[in-house]
């Protein structure tokens, strides 16, 4: 196939991806608001990282004045699955794609584009995922910065509603693997009951959001890591 | 101040993605970090997700009913964008029942 080919692929693929995207970055931009960014700051925010829950962390982050740190650290363990895909990119390109097309690919390798990018046979054709960012990371950051704007327009009940459009795409991407792996499964309701716990326990109620989210990830991924080692990763990732 | 945030946000997503595909030419070896690694992300997005989805919405008992409508859904095989949608809508069309039972 052709590079131009591949390219015009990608953007048909992107099309879904892309309005996928445009109703959950919505969504996002509604908790932007909240955190205090302008449509700009949405739309460039979500053009550069093109992560859902790595921005609403962020977001949550400058909402609740945490320490720079924390956004750092936060940063690194809402996004660390990227590491995982994009190591399995890396073993996927030809020897002869140079440098600078590998880092382009992997800059835009969000979960979906990632994974449209990895489930084609052979070679990485980074004209594809080129193809596929040119339509989707558009939508995903128009998306963001109408967000922001609708905040103010929306009736509350429409808000109220497109406020958890994220978190069905958190669960659309956490039960997949729970159903195949009982080990997940576990770890899953683990966390949903140690984070609500860690909501209405006293003193800990109290700490940071951040603080619980890092704790407890480190804690449960040590635990099932140690209960439940894993010898075969690559072929459990997905997007 | 924002955009120190974000700024943070932004280096640190694009490092963690670029990083691989420059300098890890070979799987890593540790055991105990490629199965950490692997739980990672799913307990993470499970912590985050609840309980703040009732935090979401103007009644919490809404945000709960989209939570389990949502691993329903989920569980059931539909997509991100299918699944988000419903989750909406269980939101949009359950608040004013809630907001009619606790307060009449």
């Amino acid at each position: 196939m052709d590079k131009r080919q591949a390219y015009l692929n990608g953007l048909r693929d992107g099309i879904p991806i892309g309005l996928g995207y445009f109703v959950v970055s919505f969504s996002l931009g509604i908790i932007a608001k909240k955190a205090g960014l302008t449509p700009v700051d949405g739309f460039f925010a979500s053009f550069f990282a093109a992560a859902s829950a790595g921005e609403y962390a962020a977001f949550l982050m400058i909402l609740s004045s945490a320490p720079y740190f924390n956004t750092f650290v936060i940063s690194l363990i809402t996004n660390a699955r990227y590491m995982l895909m994009t190591t399995a990119l890396s073993q996927r390109f030809s020897q002869k794609t140079p440098i600078w097309q590998r880092v382009l690919v992997a800059f835009y390798a969000s979960d979906e584009i990632f994974g449209a990018t990895i489930a084609r046979p052979g070679y990485i054709m980074p004209t594809y995922s080129y193809g596929l960012s040119t339509v989707a990371i558009p939508l995903w950051s128009l998306g963001t910065a109408l967000g922001v704007v609708a905040g103010n327009v929306l009736p509350m009940r429409v808000i109220s509603a497109l406020g958890v459009a994220l978190y069905g795409m958190f669960l659309a991407i956490i039960v997949p693997p729970s159903k195949k792996d009982t080990a997940v499964l576990l770890a899953v309701i683990a966390s949903f009951i140690s984070s609500y716990l860690c909501g209405i326990l006293p003193v800990i109620s109290k700490w940071n959001s951040s603080t619980i989210t890092i704790l407890l990830t480190i804690v449960i991924s040590s635990v099932a890591a140690i209960v439940r080692p894993r010898a075969d990763v690559e072929q459990e990732e997905e997007a | 101040m924002k955009y120190i945030h974000l700024a943070i946000m932004i280096v640190t997503i694009v490092l963690i993605r670029v990083l691989p595909v420059t300098l890890i030419r070979k799987p890593i070896k540790n055991k105990f970090i490629r199965s950490f690694l692997y739980y990672v992300p799913y307990v993470t997005l499970a912590v985050m997700t609840f309980p703040a989805i009732m935090d979401a919405t103007l009644v919490p008992q809404a945000g709960l009913l989209a939570f389990v409508v949502g691993l329903i859904a989920a569980w059931f095989g539909l997509g991100l964008f299918p699944v988000s949608i419903i989750c909406c809508l269980v939101v949009f069309l359950s608040e004013p029942i809630f907001t009619w039972w606790l307060y009449h």
